[in-house]
């Protein structure tokens, strides 16, 4: 399926679609979006890059394999899930927030990163899963 | 207590660490933790004497009331010198027995574990953590059993005792839950008060048919007798110390122990008189015609344990001193045979009773050991097995009912048990040295002193009985009765009708021993009799169940994939449609739902269209885009009923979903026909009918009044108290975060089961 039109929009979709997939991980506190559709929306920004320019080229660009980020992103949940209880004594999951915002990004708090830690293990996982299997088929 | 209780299993996982040490020649410093424990028990002997218990509680998991709590009184104490005694000379026999073996640190780490499981089970005051050790020691036990697991009959062997062993366990767990639940407390020491309510509840026979079920199969009772002399595949020092001397007692001890809560009623009398006189006759029989030293011992124990449960079945204070005494005897001398057997094994790599003789000549020491064995085993006056004999004929005799009955099934067991005595313990020494054995010479200290040291002591308690009688035996049957009589233990009773009876055991059992000479030919005369042993049914009733359940999982398990989906799927609308049309008001009021629009009826018939393309189309690749047209009408139906994250999260998985189907279906061929037309229409009534009953369940369910509460609860407090607007992911990332984070540790194991199963099937293709 390497067709130039193809090749060519997804040099360009693939930067667009991972900036898309970071903004939806973002609002996803206020509007409709967060780590799991993020996720899911920067896997096909690879996976459509896979299609283009096939696997082993999508291979070198993501330098690692992708099934790398599932134990990160769990790393980074369980830190943000168990922050209370180290920082503040408070129980697991509760919600941690800086006082100030920062621009553009807005409101940093515990939730941020476990969502981004989910972010992280969606990407991991649906990637290995594809690219298991297109390597196996 | 504690501490003694874990010293055994600390020691074994020490053994992960020290492995390498207590291989080398420096084995015999694992002796050293029964030596302690064995001081630290005897430091407890004036006390207990003194007709104190000593009481110790370590909360476990309080909110179940199940507490590591010890006591130690007589009874445990008896159980407690028994295990660490004998143990640590099980433990300075093995640094000899198995010397330079490859797993000598494994053995050690086994034995030692089912030490701590051992000495837990006799000092545990509450029912739940006495079951906890109970299960331990029939686990240690697979392990030393199955110890040359090298061998197929050892493995078998220990699989055999591990399946009786543990449905005992678990009998034990019903019946410790039950007798828990009638006195309402797990604390055994709180429940010996209560021994009248118990008795007279309603659930009483059947905790008493449970802890007997657990009792008789631990000490290997008829008809659950066999797995022992299977078990006697394991190293001597093993038969020595778990199923001759400590272990298989469990059962008897669990008996002593309920005697004084559940004893005294006319059922766990006669169950018990029967059960054990059948055991000790059946097996005392068996011993005539086995030829290998280890059958011989295995059976006489069997039978040993058999008169321990007879004589508690009496319950007379006569009858529950004989046993304490007995299981005394027992122990000592049963082990020393055991310990001798493993010498003769060792040194001439026989155990063959009909090729042993002459090995005085050789192994003079042993051969002492040996006859002094058989002396106490015969209860030949002045060792300890003479009082242990006599008080055994005097309980049955004062019995009352069935005396002669009681008394002659006795004296049977009695002559073929000094029978067995002489055969294991004279016999091999007696006659002319074959040439074969000429070069057999003495081992080391380590393997004879141990059975020395055990005759000796028997020797020295039937001269001194009031030793064993103010430590053990007097403090063991305050324990076991409520009023006690003073008695005294003596060699001398007076002329009466048991020095009779011991007389006759004496003579026709020297008799015995010089006519019945064991040969091969006996052996094979009751091996026909191996069809309808307890052992060959229960045998054949496991293979028949192992057969049924090979045939019962081909037929669920077949490895289609199609097939699972299908039984699934059938299943749940067997259940639904009964559910549904038994017990449900079929009308649905159509009144409250809100009308019909253009979009919706547009998206149905989308999703119609693309549905029937799907089962019809000839081509795989169309198949699998028309599916993604349903899934996206989907999103379109979740997106006109607000539900924008829903339709978000279904459009990127069902793009993935897509592609993944593309990447599988693209390599294969062009669409084939492969399912038969019949099997299709199965699946389409299946699905048609699977998709009506859910429609119908949908339709009840949103009839039902909704309960908003949880969701204004969320939609109120998401901005106060997550500070998020979307309360989706407020839901997600924070009020039920951990949920989150589960279902993702979920996506993990199933991208690693993916990759796993698919990597490795390319690894071995690639090596091809």
């Amino acid at each position: 399926m390497k067709t130039i039109i193809l090749r060519t929009a997804s040099d360009f979709l693939l930067p667009v679609l991972l900036l898309f997939s970071v903004f939806i991980l973002l609002r996803g506190h206020y509007l409709p979006g967060g780590g799991f559709i993020g996720g899911l929306v920067a896997s096909i920004a690879f996976v459509l890059d896979a299609f283009a320019n096939g696997l082993e080229n999508t291979k070198k660009l993501l330098k690692i394999h992708p099934g790398f980020l599932m134990p990160f992103g769990l790393v980074l949940s369980v830190i943000a899930a168990i922050s209370p209880i180290i920082f503040t004594g408070q129980p697991i999951m509760t919600g941690l927030w800086a006082d100030d915002p920062i621009p553009v990004i807005g409101s940093i708090g515990s939730a941020l990163f476990f969502d981004i830690g989910v972010y992280l293990i969606v990407i991991g996982a649906s990637l290995t899963i594809i690219f298991t299997i297109s390597e196996s088929a | 207590m504690l501490i003694a209780v874990l010293l055994g299993f600390i020691f074994a996982i020490s053994i992960l660490v020290i492995g390498k040490f207590i291989k080398g020649k420096q084995s015999w410093l694992s002796t050293l933790i029964p030596l302690s424990l064995l001081a630290y028990f005897s430091s407890f002997i004036p006390q207990i004497s003194r007709g104190e218990v000593i009481h110790q509680t370590y909360a476990w998991i309080p909110s179940f009331g199940v507490d590591l709590s010890f006591q130690l009184d007589g009874l445990s104490l008896l159980f407690t010198l028994m295990i660490t005694g004998i143990g640590t000379l099980v433990f300075a026999y093995t640094s000899a027995y198995l010397k330079g073996h490859e797993f000598l640190d494994r053995f050690y780490a086994y034995l030692s574990m089912f030490m701590g499981a051992m000495l837990g089970l006799v000092l545990s005051d509450n029912l739940i953590s006495m079951f906890v050790f109970w299960e331990l020691t029939s686990i240690s036990s697979f392990y030393l059993i199955g110890f040359n697991n090298a061998s197929l009959a050892s493995r078998k062997s220990a699989l055999t005792a591990l399946g009786i062993t543990g449905m005992g366990g678990l009998l034990f767990l019903g019946g410790a839950v039950l007798l828990g639940d009638v006195a309402g407390t797990f604390t055994i020491s709180e429940m010996i008060g209560m021994s009248e309510e118990i008795t007279t509840h309603s659930a009483y026979v059947l905790i008493a048919i449970l802890f007997f079920g657990a009792a008789f199969s631990k000490s290997a009772q008829f008809p659950f007798h066999f797995w022992l002399p299977g078990a006697m595949k394991a190293p001597t020092p093993v038969s020595t110390y778990l199923h001759s001397a400590t272990m298989v007692k469990a059962g008897v001890y669990l008996l002593l122990r309920f005697t004084p809560i559940l004893g005294n009623t006319e059922f766990w009398n006669s169950t018990l008189i029967i059960v054990g006189g059948v055991t000790m006759l059946y097996s005392a029989i068996h011993i005539i015609f086995r030829t290998d030293l280890k059958g011989i011992l295995a059976y006489s124990t069997i039978s040993a344990l058999g008169i321990l449960v007879f004589l508690i079945g009496l319950g007379t204070q006569e009858a529950l001193i004989a046993c304490l005494v007995f299981i005394i005897v027992h122990s000592l001398y049963k082990a020393s045979l055991f310990l001798i057997t493993g010498i003769i094994d060792h040194e001439t790599g026989t155990r063959d009773i009909t090729q042993l003789a002459g090995l005085r000549k050789v192994l003079m020491p042993v051969a002492v050991a040996g006859f002094l064995a058989a002396l106490i085993s015969g209860g030949v006056p002045p060792t300890f097995g003479f009082i242990g004999k006599d008080l055994i004929y005097e309980a049955g005799l004062n019995w009352g009912s069935f005396t002669w009955l009681l008394v002659g099934a006795a004296l049977l067991t009695k002559i073929l048990l000094y029978y067995a005595g002489f055969v294991a313990g004279v016999k091999p020494f007696m006659g002319s040295l074959p040439a074969s054995f000429e070069n057999v010479h003495l081992p080391e200290k380590r393997l004879w002193i141990p059975p020395l040291l055990l005759v000796s002591l028997g020797l020295l308690l039937g001269l001194v009985p009031h030793l064993a009688e103010d430590a053990l035996i007097a403090p063991g049957i305050e324990v076991l009765m409520t009023s006690t009589e003073s008695f005294h233990l003596k060699l001398w009773h007076g002329f009466n009708t048991a020095l009779i009876l011991s007389l006759v055991t004496i003579g026709v059992g020297t008799l015995l021993y010089f006519v019945l000479i064991p040969s091969h030919k006996k052996e094979s005369f009751i091996e026909k009799f191996e069809v309808i042993s307890p052992k060959n049914i229960v045998l054949k009733t496991t293979e028949g169940f192992s057969a049924f359940s090979t045939l019962w999982t081909n037929f669920f398990q077949n490895g289609f994939l199609r097939h699972y989906v299908a039984t699934i799927i059938g299943f749940l609308c067997l259940v639904l449609g009964f559910i549904i049309f038994s017990n449900f008001d079929l009308s649905i009021d159509y009144s409250s739902f809100s009308e019909l629009t253009v979009y919706e009826v547009a998206i149905v018939i989308m999703m119609i269209t693309a549905i029937l393309f799907t089962v019809f189309s000839r081509s795989r690749l169309a198949a699998v885009a028309s599916m993604g047209i349903v899934g996206f009408a989907f999103c379109l139906l979740f997106l006109f009923y607000s539900a924008p994250d829903l339709a978000m999260t279904q459009f990127s998985v069902d793009t993935l979903t897509v592609i993944l189907f593309v990447l599988v279906l693209y390599r294969l061929p062009k669409y084939l026909k492969l399912s038969k037309n019949v099997l299709r229409i199965e699946h389409g009534v299946l699905s048609v009918v699977f998709g009506a009953l859910m429609t119908i369940l949908v339709l009840k369910v949103l009839q039902e009044p909704v309960n908003a509460e949880i969701t204004d609860y969320y939609a109120q407090n998401a901005y106060l108290l997550a500070k998020g607007k979307n309360v989706v992911n407020v839901i997600l990332v924070d009020f039920r975060g951990i949920d989150t984070l589960i279902e993702t540790c979920v996506l993990i194991v199933a991208a690693l089961g993916v990759f796993g199963l698919l990597k490795l099937r390319l690894k071995t293709r690639d090596k091809k």
